[in-house]
């Protein structure tokens, strides 16, 4: 076989089903091999968008999506969805072509040292310089995206390796020295847990991402109940447990809930599960949970001890390891703690004003969830809309919540949401999104169109780059300094947005669904909302909805990075 | 305080890249490093000397050992190891000083490599202890070039 067969060889071999990407000089051979082949092929508007769709496919279904790009800017292009992929741990296979190997170094025509490139933002990669490696390299690219902490894996692949014959077989197995990743939990550290657990008296669960890659979310519920903890997971780990259950606190952290970052504040057992105690969760980290000891439940030895000290550190695969503690665990004696964070939960519940009649983005996707019930694949966006997501969403269900949490790339919603639903073509895929994020990858409504991958995208439109318009206004003495998406040449220097004389948005995204073929709906009050959304739901087109939302809502509670607990920015009538 | 540590890797192009930018990438400080084939031509041994209080270099051993190239690391704790590094130094060296040169030389049980009108160069193995008290003591006569390389160090038992 030649090299560009025994890629698509692999493919099948590993059963892709769909391949997301984009052609090009160097891997043409590749799209030649492709021509007629069983696999479906979906051509993106941009490499970035073949990344992100991927992603979106391998989070939606737990599988590795594969994406494919040309050598140069081909491959440059996909830099964003690759980082975005390692920083949440998603099994990404990213295949980009290459000059070829004499080229190598020479500054030949679209040629970048890709693998040189990517080597910090992907959890390993090759460059193929013999078509006899190649066989035994796709399937380590695979095992080694889809095991361990998953993470993407770029093979770069010149073009003389893509058209040079080879006999070698493809492996069944692979052999690497240095990785061996751990499964299975040390039995006495789970011990442990179960000990520190049954004498806690006001325990937490902190569930992140590592719970949905692991596939426990039975058993995170099944901790839960049986030892009686409260849990708050992660925007990474939304969906590990039902967040309509009695026990939910919903999310924690920055823009978590109140009762999540009281209840850590006061707990004295914190069991992180899956997570990686991230900034954007504990703010100043000498403040997080002050008097909790700590057991920490993850696969990756390097999350351990990095941001916080550790009392009981678990490796292990979250699954396995929850098993055996479910086993042992006991229930705690914590009545008067559940009945304290039930207090909290009444007396500090979500909210936002409805008072002056704007249209708010909250109410959008409340009437959303009520709509879908948590059915629905929801994707998001970075900024404003993706708190608001992940705090009025009430996720249930796990792999139904995608959302570039680690990076936080604006632009990764959409491609997402077309990748997952490219993988689920019967499920309901809606992207919430913003006027700002949207914009970066506007051009994949020609995909979603071509392909009838009837996605619905949600545009929270408040004229503003929304989450930096908030910092602004609290931490910059509201200087909006180029956060209107508004603003024209037309505009005075100086404007923090009160009574202006605005320019009109640009631009119309109803008009430009329509012109791509897609459908736009336009929605201006509460009372069309559901109506909207009907329709849009509907529809078995792609379909843009465009809510003019209130322009200066902020995203609340909020506990300003680097700070404590103390420092939380409840709500509105706070500010 | 500094720490050494022995790194087992896979015998592969890019790996020392790997591991350079693994250090520069999250802000670790390399001392030194000195990487050589072992007697498997498939493996190669790297011995990187490191500062850093113990979390982070905890955090190297682990973020090394994750590296899908990197077969084993170990972390030489002091007394753990025998070290040993080599330089070669050029003194400015009359005809006069000569003698008193190599009589430091042979207290430090080195050896005169080169020799010339007005110079000699000097070749020491020892531990970075002994090399700088050579150091210390040919400086006054004026060092014209020095080359060191990084530790390199095998366990005892």
């Amino acid at each position: 076989m030649k090299g560009c067969e025994i890629v698509v060889d692999a493919l099948l071999r590993e059963k892709v089903e769909v391949l997301f990407g984009y052609p090009g000089g160097s891997v043409m051979d590749i799209f030649d091999a492709l021509y007629g082949a069983p696999i479906k092929f979906i051509l993106t508007r941009h490499e970035q968008a073949a990344a992100h769709a991927a992603d979106g496919y391998a989070r939606a279904t737990g599988k590795v999506g594969v994406c494919l790009a040309t050598s140069g800017p081909g491959a440059t292009n996909l830099v964003t969805g690759i980082a975005t992929a390692a920083m949440d741990s998603v099994p990404l296979v990213a295949l980009t072509g290459q000059v070829s190997t004499p080229m190598i170094g020479n500054d030949a025509f679209q040629e970048a040292d890709i693998v040189g490139i990517t080597r910090p933002i992907t959890k390993h990669n090759y460059l193929v310089d013999s078509v006899d490696d190649l066989p035994r390299i796709l399937k380590e690219a695979f095992v080694i995206a889809a095991t361990g902490r998953p993470g993407p894996v770029l093979v770069d692949l010149p073009k003389d390796v893509l058209k040079a014959e080879s006999s070698v077989p493809y492996p069944a197995a692979v052999e690497l020295r240095g990785y061996k990743p751990t499964y299975e939990g040390h039995p006495q550290q789970i011990k442990r847990a179960a000990e520190e657990i049954s004498k806690a008296k006001r325990p937490v669960m902190y569930v992140g991402g590592g719970a949905i890659i692991s596939g426990a979310d039975k058993q995170v519920t099944a901790l839960a109940v049986k030892a009686g903890i409260p849990v708050t997971t992660t925007l990474m780990g939304l969906g590990s447990f039902p967040e309509t259950h009695g026990l939910s606190l919903g999310m924690l952290g920055m823009h978590g809930t109140v009762y999540a970052n009281y209840a850590i504040a006061e707990a004295d057992l914190i069991i992180a599960i899956g997570a990686r105690f991230d900034d954007r969760v504990t703010g100043k980290p000498s403040t997080f949970a002050p008097q909790a000891r700590i057991i920490h439940i993850d696969i990756d030895p390097t999350s351990v001890h990095k941001n916080v000290k550790v009392d009981v550190p678990i490796v292990g695969d979250v699954k396995q390891v929850l098993r055996e503690l479910v086993k042992i665990v006991t229930r705690c004696d914590d009545e008067a703690w559940l009945a304290k964070v039930e207090e909290w939960k009444r007396k500090h519940p979500l909210s936002y004003s409805r008072k002056d009649g704007k249209l708010k983005p909250q109410f959008v996707i409340e009437k959303l969830r009520e709509l879908t019930g948590g059915d629905a694949i929801i994707a998001t966006d970075v900024g404003q809309h993706q708190m608001w997501a992940g705090q009025y969403c009430k996720v249930v269900k796990p792999r139904t919540f995608l959302s570039s949490g680690g990076l936080g790339t604006m632009g990764y919603g959409f491609p997402a949401g077309i990748g997952a639903q490219a993988a689920f073509p019967k499920k309901l895929v809606v992207v919430i999104s913003g006027d700002g994020s949207f914009q970066m990858n506007i051009q994949e409504l020609t995909t979603a169109v071509n392909y009838a991958l009837p996605v619905k995208v949600l545009i929270l439109n408040n004229h503003y780059l929304g989450m930096v318009r908030q910092w602004q206004q609290l931490f910059y003495r509201k200087r909006y300094s180029s956060t209107c998406l508004a603003r024209n040449i037309t505009c005075p220097a100086i404007c923090d947005g009160s009574g202006a004389k605005c320019p009109p948005y640009v631009p119309d995204f109803v008009k430009v669904a329509e012109a791509y073929g897609a459908v736009g709906i336009r929605v201006k009050t509460e009372r069309e909302v559901v109506p909207a959304l009907r329709d849009a739901f509907r529809t078995m087109k792609p379909v843009v909805v465009d809510f003019e939302v209130a322009h200066e809502e902020n995203v609340f509670p909020m506990v300003p990075a680097g700070t404590s607990v103390k420092e939380m920015i409840e709500g509105v009538e706070l500010v | 305080m500094k720490h050494t540590i022995s790194v087992l890797v896979e015998n592969r192009f890019g790996v020392l890249a790997r591991v350079a930018g693994l250090f520069s990438g999250r802000g670790y400080n390399i001392d030194s490093l000195s990487v050589a084939e072992t007697m498997d031509p498939t493996v190669s041994r790297m011995t990187i000397v490191a500062h850093g209080d113990t979390r982070v270099i905890e955090q190297i051993t682990k973020q090394l050992n994750k590296l899908v190239n990197v077969i084993k690391v170990q972390e030489y704790a002091a007394g753990d190891s025998l070290e040993r590094e080599l330089v070669l130094v050029k003194v400015h060296t009359t005809a006069q000083a000569r003698p008193e040169v190599m009589q430091i030389v042979t207290i430090f049980r080195g050896k005169i490599v080169d020799v010339g009108h007005t110079f000699v160069t000097v070749e020491l193995t020892g531990t970075e202890d002994k090399v700088e008290a050579l150091l210390d003591l040919l400086k006054p006569f004026g060092i014209k070039e020095l080359v060191r390389t990084g530790r390199i160090a095998i366990a005892r038992k």
